[in-house]
């Protein structure tokens, strides 16, 4: 006697999606490295005090850093 | 120039705050944020210590890899800075920063009531113009760009904290311990200045 339904394509599917849970997926997330998508920033020394002279810049920065040293101070 | 650091000298910290007042005043912070702060070990015990912590600028900043905007950044200089225009407020950079220099001051963001993350700049404000007025409202005074260093290391009153290029910075303290000594004899005074002051005082 046939069957009123077609059973079979219906359990061919139902097995095919339980054996898929057997498979092995990669379950560590990969990291990406970002990148800064913010607004631009001027440099220290593109200000009206040095108008973009670096080495000026480096140099008042060098000497108050030097500064700090209280034994080079008092020499 | 290398890179931009702090150094806090923990044999010459008072505790005085001098570092925390001056930089308050400084950027006019707001009342709950502190950009730096003095953290004391074993108050009140002989040989205590104290120490001026703030954002470190890390060569590797934590922050920098998990603000989820991408809004923070590091200068040529090595300073760490953020466009507070881009931040939502979620607060990942303070869960990943060793020091807990992000601070919140409870403002309307995007993500949440935190407000917009403010941290210490190293003195050299933000993502706008240099010395503008909407620089120093979002991020404080630009000192760096005037060629001085951080007010904090400035006006400390016994050179405990030193700001500025790594590489000259290391020098100043290398100098600094190989003139004081080292050991029990070198305790307090003569730690922080030397055993000359000591017979001087």
């Amino acid at each position: 006697m046939k069957p009123r339904f077609p059973i079979a394509p219906f359990a061919g599917a139902l097995a095919l999606a339980l054996l898929a849970g057997c498979g092995e997926q990669p379950q560590v997330a990969r990291y990406e490295q970002g990148k800064y998508e913010g607004k631009a920033d001027t440099r220290p020394w593109d200000g009206a005090a040095f108008n973009g002279d670096r080495t000026a810049w480096e140099l008042a920065l060098r000497n108050r850093i030097v500064g700090q040293n209280e034994y080079k101070r008092v020499e | 120039m290398a890179r931009m650091k702090f150094l806090c000298d923990a044999e010459r910290c008072i505790e005085c705050n001098g570092c925390v007042t001056a930089c308050k005043n400084e950027h006019e912070v707001p009342w709950g944020v502190n950009r730096r702060r003095v953290v004391t070990i074993n108050d009140g015990v002989p040989g205590e210590r104290s120490m001026s912590v703030a954002c470190m600028h890390c060569s590797d900043a934590p922050c920098v890899a998990v603000c989820p905007t991408n809004v923070i950044y590091q200068t040529e200089e090595g300073v760490v800075l953020h466009d507070k225009d881009g931040c939502i407020g979620c607060g990942y950079c303070f869960y990943a920063c060793p020091f807990g220099a992000p601070q919140f001051p409870n403002g309307p963001a995007a993500f949440g009531a935190r407000g917009k993350m403010d941290k210490c700049t190293f003195c050299a404000g933000g993502p706008e113009e240099n010395h503008s007025e909407a620089e120093f409202e979002k991020y404080g005074r630009n000192r760096l760009a005037a060629g001085k260093l951080p007010l904090c290391a400035e006006m400390c009153s016994t050179k405990a904290l030193l700001a500025g290029d790594g590489a000259e910075v290391s020098n100043i303290f290398r100098d600094r311990v190989l003139r004081r000594g080292k050991g029990i004899e070198a305790w307090g005074w003569m730690t922080a200045y030397g055993a000359e002051k000591e017979e001087a005082k």
